[in-house]
């Protein structure tokens, strides 16, 4: 491969800034902080007035940080004469490319407006003949288990029951939700640390990325889950030994297919230290695992873990929402798999090629159920537990994930957003402005972990108290009976067929 | 699409046990070969669970005895001076995110020897087979025959920490390929020297360390990323120590024929810089 050659950029052929802070200089103290605060180096001071010199991504930084409330970010109106299909988006990224003959980079999850169907999905709730329960004053249980099933319980007359024998390890959390992989390194040290507080405090799990484990992190070891991705970074027997379980990325929703790419830029040496490797060189994650090119490698990928970690942990795969998910799914869970991770499409990232992040895959509202009914079809289901993520933006969307056939939603962005992300998809550049997704120190010290967490902590709480709110109104007392319960979702969209492949009736389609 | 699943009956294969004895000089000795009463082979899940009691027990030296292809054996073992000495065909992934003991195979290795190897030594007198010393990021890896396809994948090294791989006959396609670390060095010891001892593909996307062939490369059989020379003044102790390495463990004399060798190694440390384009559109 041939890199481009460094292009100096003409001023004229590029792109209009998109957002422009504007100051109200009635309102302005001059404190400059706004100046100090923008890593983007989107203003300055000059002339004795703070001014916008561009390079704004509408991060609100300096929003939030104004002492006197006078700053704005406006969006600035398209400067491109109208055109319906080569749209701005289109035509910015022409120019780009241009420009730097690369693959345009962006993180977050896609910010297209494709259809989505958890908006198209409506819930339903008991009325007259199965009596809604009152989740304040009556027991709802939201306790959710990791871990392989085995199909089969024994019960003893005495009232003893166990899992059969050689029963799978499995993990008890509060609520059923999955803080996803967010590596150390694609965050910083104090985002991963609030991430992995707020699991603790939640008792769930949170997964470690592809990143390895700090060791100041060992305290929290039994609510992380670790990752084995291509690039075995920071793969260790001990951190497999120590952690709650053992997650194998073969892929992620926002990149299916892709390997990752930390830039040498950001291998610092508290990132080189954690990952165990050289400082300054590219972290690269090759494309697909070396040693898995088959089910069959996949299962002694899966058994080497079980074996290194003495049976004592779950070990999971995380495969990306694609065309053929299901019968991959089938496979995965044939190889071994204790949990199996579905990411969809719009999931989010760290850094991306922009032409995979919005392109590839499938939405996760579709892979659950399609997964779910396979696994159901081959008697598989049974035998695992389904987490599903890729967008899990709020309590509804949970609820229907796992009415539609997850077992555990796993998400990430949300978290973030909750201690201050903006979505603005710069994580790629390592400038996050709000301490988030960077490894520049004076960055990295503007998120208080402490605080952080308590944000991300009282969200997941504030989710799980509305998933017992919306199951005591369907007359549900535990939320393991709503899983894979599809008849209690109908679709209100305008392409029936998708209602079909995920097994969801049209609205007004009842059972009796 | 429906399947059946009919209800086998299952005896608990992990109970099972292999005769061990113990020699006067606190070897321990275990038989892999030894049939169940039901008339099964042992299966890999009992012997691991007994290698690892064993070693629990503080085991210096164990011997493995008549070994069939039972995989993932010693696996995540970290005992620093433990010793394994394995006779017959151990399976795969031989030492995966082995960290200390020394592992000595007489006889050949399957696949994924060493997979994410953090340190120890695994010495085979046969051959090892594709993807040997997958991302290893510390520890030796020393084949007195030949290795397959994909050896020394995206090995690393860290804080000196430095991964070895050393193949006395010949390396297949993608030989160190990801390479962001450690040394390679490929013999050449059975075969015309003429004759490239490696195939195609060579450290594609190379970004550290570096590959000693003895023996022809050509051009197009290097990757992207990787571009090769002779060697040079500051090779001559690494190319020592790992050749050292290997004299020491198998008894061969290796020929300091230099002129014979080809230095392979990266073109860069960063060799996508320049491949993305960061400008959020």
């Amino acid at each position: 491969m041939t890199a481009p050659a460094t292009v100096k950029k003409r001023m004229e052929l590029e792109a209009p800034d998109r957002f422009k802070p504007v100051i109200d200089h009635d309102l302005c103290k001059k404190c400059k902080r706004c100046v100090k605060e923008c890593s983007f180096r989107a203003l300055e001071f000059a002339d004795g007035m703070v001014k916008s010199v561009g390079g704004c991504v509408a991060c609100g930084r300096c929003i939030n940080i104004c002492p006197a409330q006078s700053i704005e970010i406006r969006q600035v109106p398209s400067q491109f004469p109208i055109h319906a299909n080569f749209n701005e988006r289109v035509r910015r990224g022409i120019m780009s490319q241009a420009s730097t003959g690369g693959v345009l980079l962006t993180s977050c999850g896609t910010d297209m407006a494709y259809p989505v169907m958890f908006d198209e999905l409506l819930l339903d709730a008991a009325q007259v003949t199965n009596p809604a329960i009152d989740p304040l004053r009556e027991p709802v249980e939201t306790t959710t288990f990791i871990g392989g099933r085995k199909g089969r319980l024994e019960v003893f007359e005495e009232g003893r029951f166990r899992m059969g024998d050689d029963p799978a390890p499995m993990i008890a959390m509060d609520m059923p939700i999955m803080i996803g992989h967010i590596s150390l390194g694609s965050v910083s040290y104090n985002a991963q640390k609030a991430l992995f507080m707020a699991a603790k405090d939640l008792n769930i799990i949170a997964g470690s990325g592809e990143g390895g484990l700090h060791k100041d992190f060992y305290p929290f070891a039994d609510h992380v889950c670790s990752e084995i991705a291509s690039g075995r970074f920071g793969v260790t027997g001990d951190y497999l030994k120590r952690t709650a379980a053992v997650e194998i990325k073969i892929g992620q929703g926002a990149k299916p297919g892709h390997g990752g790419h930390l830039p040498g830029e950001k291998v610092s040496a508290l990132i080189s230290q954690t990952r165990m490797i050289p400082l300054g060189t590219d972290a690269l994650s090759p494309y697909p695992h070396h040693d898995i090119y088959s089910i069959e490698d996949l299962q002694q990928l899966i058994s080497v873990v079980k074996e290194s970690t003495e049976y004592k942990v779950p070990v999971g795969v995380k495969i990306a929402a694609v065309h053929n998910v299901g019968a991959i799914a089938a496979g995965v869970v044939r190889a071994g798999a204790d949990f199996l991770t579905i990411d969809g499409f719009r999931g989010g990232t760290g850094s991306t090629p922009r032409v995979i992040r919005d392109h590839v895959g499938l939405p996760i509202e579709v892979a659950i159920s399609v997964v779910d009914q396979r696994l159901t079809a081959e008697g598989l289901r049974d035998r695992v537990t389904v987490c599903a993520g890729g967008s899990i933006r709020s309590s509804a969307d949970m609820i229907k994930a796992i009415a539609l056939g997850a077992d555990v939603i796993m998400t990430c962005t949300a978290a973030l957003v909750a201690m201050g992300c903006r979505v603005c998809q710069q994580c790629h550049r390592g400038v996050c402005s709000w301490g988030i997704a960077t490894q520049r120190e004076e960055l990295v010290a503007r998120l208080d972990p402490e605080v952080a967490a308590a944000r991300v902590a009282r969200l997941y709480r504030a989710w799980n108290e509305e998933l017992k709110e919306v199951l005591g109104a369907m007359g549900i007392d535990s939320v393991e009976s709503l899983v894979g319960n599809r008849d209690r979702l109908r679709y209100f969209g305008p392409n029936s067929k998708i209602a079909e492949i995920m097994g969801v009736k049209h609205v007004g389609e009842g059972w009796g | 699409m429906t399947t059946s699943t009919a209800k086998k009956v299952v005896t608990d294969i992990t109970k099972d046990s292999a005769p061990i004895s113990r020699t006067a000089d606190d070897t321990v000795k275990v038989r892999a070969d030894v049939r169940t009463p039901e008339g099964r082979p042992l299966h890999y899940r009992a012997l691991n669970a007994l290698l690892r009691r064993i070693m629990s027990e503080g085991a210096k030296h164990i011997v493995i005895d008549g070994v069939m292809g039972q995989r993932y054996i010693a696996s995540s073992a970290s005992q620093k001076d433990l010793y394994i000495e394995i006779h017959g065909t151990p399976g795969n992934d031989l030492g995966a995110f082995l960290d200390g003991p020394t592992i000595e195979v007489f006889g050949s290795a399957q696949d994924h020897t060493g997979n994410t190897m953090n340190s120890g030594k695994i010495i085979v007198h046969g051959n090892a087979w594709d993807v040997t010393g997958l991302a290893a990021r510390g520890g030796t890896i020393l084949v007195a025959g030949n290795t397959g396809y994909r050896v020394g994948i995206h090995m690393k090294e860290y804080c000196g920490m430095k991964p070895t791989v050393v193949i006395g006959g010949t390396a297949k396609d993608y030989l160190g390929e990801y390479m962001a670390g450690g040394t390679i060095a490929v013999l050449n010891l059975y075969r015309d020297i003429s004759q490239s001892p490696v195939g195609l593909s060579i450290g594609a996307g190379m970004h550290g360390g570096r590959m000693y062939i003895r023996g022809k490369v050509e051009k197009h059989q290097l990757g992207p990323g990787a571009t090769m020379g002779p060697l040079a003044e500051e090779d001559a102790p690494e190319i020592e120590r790992v050749i050292g390495e290997f004299e020491a463990a198998f008894k061969i004399d290796v020929p300091r024929d230099w002129s014979n060798y080809v230095k392979v190694f990266p073109t860069s440390s960063r060799p996508f810089s320049g491949h993305y384009d960061p400008t959020c559109i």
